[in-house]
């Protein structure tokens, strides 16, 4: 495939993507390209190379029509540096600043302040540089961050966090405001921080799974699915087809079980409580069942490189129906509760609005992408097995406020449980798992899967004797966070809280 | 409204009888009295820190408010500040990010401080471990009272944990 002068080789496995070497003005000509035909900036991440001479290596991941286009740019070994893209996409902003911290690799004349590094490593230490030691440990620091003031009349600033007042992740919000107002939410984030992709460097391919199920708890299944995708299209194994079928009926039950919870806590937020002790009820029952079912209750570990670990129990498919039924109709009936109790629609009607140009300048996408009109769903533009077959609704709202994400959340349930009906009628007969084919040393590849919160994207490259060289593992949540600092503008302070529950975006997946 | 209502009596009392405390969880001895105990009874405020969990664990910490597990009907709740807290419920690996702002949250809480570490992270580090960027376990930054495995441990081992916590032997 030719674009722009740039040969791309389709990547082994299902997905339909592809990849291309290109020089820095290529990749500029490229990102433009992809930004004037309506493409969307996806992932941003860089390797060491210098062990093979060759460099340092930049991977930029865009989502374009014809599916997922990897482009790779190759850097110098000294003063490694690139073109700085978030002039193109802002939303490389952090993603730069992040690969800058992990790996010294820069993007020049860029936004230089640290994003992952909060001076509790030195800044001449680059963690994912293959020579740095990852057990060495040093004494913190303490960071003076340059937050952007807002100056005038009666402008003040809040600093909240890192520790929030509930029970929450921790980051840090800093407002500036005037009276109520919100003039400017400015994020610092990267507090949970654990140096995951140093951690997947020499798992072996099997172990790396458990690892990648534990970037963001509440998207395991997604993240599991995303890494054994990459693992399995390395050597090319070929999943058994219920396995597939068990794996989409995991994450769908993992896209309802989060929704739910989503629902009730905003229902609270706006000071509606018996939202809250409904939708937690329903979850929770929901919760039960998977853990009856599967041996855990958010599926974690249930998917494995090569298939699944576990199945299906005998009468498992009818309990698993009447649940899908009676959640069914109570979820209508708190719709409807939800959608005429006037306390509430006033809270959310025009709240914490992202305008749909704006999404489209930020490269949002996922669930709250789509309720501010932005059409992508990897279900039903780049379906892996079994979503081929599955003919998914994308759950579209324009309106971009709390309620258009709400009203998104309940059709999203609706959609997943038609989906789940689906999979049980037609779920093939057969093995769970395949062995794991052997990956040639310095291959890669990219699992790339539609989780509850959005697109979960993994690049695995194998090493010797089957271990990981590098895996990168990127959340939706890295493009969203922006967005809700647009979001945020102009509303009042106590909105926060139900505005960021409406976005609902992982901490733990982003800092890594 | 009448929906809402009528939906509130079809749900009816959901509340299930609360586990007892486990002392295999104990990693320090109780160090409080029985006369405190007593008069703690139940009545305890808990903060939770994340000092770097993957959010699986808050997941079940947010399923002890829901109508089964009702812990507020037990007299515990949380609260917004570590100033206001009898127990600290953490979570995660220590971030090296979060080291800082998790001693301080501690020394801010008053005393007895009692601490619980949540999860096969908060217990001993978990698969992250120990590195440039993470602690490790909780008690590698502040005294553990108890230590609640899992990944995550049910809602039904958090409050073991925490009961385990405020009992006496």
């Amino acid at each position: 495939m030719k674009l722009l002068d740039l040969d791309f080789v389709p990547l082994p496995g299902a997905l339909k993507a592809y990849r291309a070497s290109a020089d820095a003005a290529g990749l500029m000509a490229f990102a433009q390209a992809v930004k004037e035909s309506g493409g969307r900036f996806v992932a941003l991440w860089g390797s060491d190379e210098r062990d093979l001479k060759r460099g340092f290596t930049l991977h930029v991941a865009f989502g374009i029509e014809q599916g997922l286009a990897l482009l790779e740019l190759t850097l110098a070994a000294e003063a490694p540096e690139y073109p700085d893209l978030s002039e193109i996409f802002p939303a490389a902003n952090r993603l730069q600043r992040a690969t800058y911290d992990l790996l010294g690799v820069k993007a020049r004349g860029a936004d230089s302040r640290p994003w992952l590094r909060h001076a509790n490593w030195p800044a001449d230490f680059f963690p994912l540089r293959r020579d740095a030691d990852a057990s060495r440990q040093f004494p913190p620091g303490n960071e003076d961050y340059e937050f952007v003031r807002v100056e005038g009349d009666g402008v003040h600033e809040i600093p909240v966090g890192p520790i929030h007042a509930g029970i929450i992740e921790p980051g840090h919000f800093r407002f500036s405001i005037v009276g109520e107002k919100v003039l400017r939410l400015e994020q610092r984030l990267g507090w949970t921080h654990k140096g995951i992709e140093k951690r997947f460097e020499g798992l072996t391919l099997q172990h790396g799974a458990r690892l990648a199920g534990r970037v963001s708890g509440d998207s395991t299944v997604a993240y599991s699915w995303a890494y054994c995708l990459a693992a399995e299209s390395l050597g090319n194994t070929v999943v058994p087809a219920r396995a597939l079928f068990l794996r989409a009926l995991f994450l769908e039950r993992e896209r309802i079980a989060n929704h739910l919870g989503d629902l009730g806590y905003l229902g609270n937020d706006a000071a509606l409580a018996f939202g809250f002790s409904q939708f937690s009820r329903l979850k929770e029952d929901w919760l039960r069942l998977s853990g009856a079912l599967f041996g855990h209750r958010f599926m974690m570990d249930a998917i494995v490189p090569g298939g699944v670990a576990c199945d299906l129990p005998a009468g498992g498919a009818e309990k698993m129906l009447a649940q899908c039924d009676g959640l069914e109709s109570e979820v209508h009936l708190l719709k409807n509760i939800y959608d005429e109790h006037a306390g509430l629609q006033d809270r959310f009607l025009t709240t914490g609005r992202l305008a749909p140009e704006l999404a489209t300048l930020l490269s949002i996408g996922g669930l709250a992408g789509r309720a501010s009109s932005q059409a992508w769903d990897l279900r039903t533009q780049n379906p892996v097995p079994p979503y081929d077959r599955l003919e998914t609704q994308i759950v579209i709202q324009r309106n971009g406020d709390v309620a258009a994400r709400v009203a998104a959340r309940f059709e999203e349930i609706f959609e997943s449980l038609r989906l789940i009906r689906l999979l049980l009628k037609d779920m093939p007969a057969g093995e769970l798992a395949a062995t794991l084919a052997p990956a040639t040393e310095g291959s890669s590849a990219i699992g790339w899967i539609e989780g509850w919160r959005g697109d979960v994207l993994v690049s695995l490259t194998a090493g010797r004797d089957g271990a990981i060289r590098r895996c990168h593992c990127q959340d939706p949540s890295w493009l969203a966070w922006p967005a809700l600092e647009h979001a945020i503008m102009g509303n009042i302070v106590p909105d926060f809280p139900l505005i960021n529950k409406s976005f609902n975006l992982s901490y733990s997946g982003a800092d890594l | 409204m009448y929906q809402l209502l009528k939906q509130i009596v079809k749900t009816g009392i959901k509340t299930e009888a609360p586990p007892m405390p486990d002392e295999g969880l104990r990693v320090t001895a109780q160090r409080l009295e029985k006369a405190m105990l007593d008069k703690l009874g139940r009545a305890l405020a808990i903060r939770h820190i994340d000092a770097g969990s993957c959010n699986g664990c808050e997941l079940e910490i947010h399923a002890l408010s829901n109508p089964y597990y009702n812990i507020e009907a037990l007299g515990i709740k949380f609260t917004a500040s570590p100033k206001h807290a009898d127990l600290l419920l953490v979570t995660g690996p220590v971030a090296k990010n979060m080291e800082f702002a998790l001693q301080r949250a501690y020394d801010c809480t008053p005393a007895p401080k009692l601490v619980v570490a949540v999860g096969d992270c908060g217990c001993n580090g978990g698969i992250f471990g120990e590195s440039y960027a993470s602690c490790g376990r909780v008690a590698n930054v502040i005294p553990v009272d108890v230590a609640v495995p899992g990944c995550p441990p049910t809602p039904q081992a958090l409050m073991v944990g925490i009961l385990t916590a405020i009992s006496g032997k």
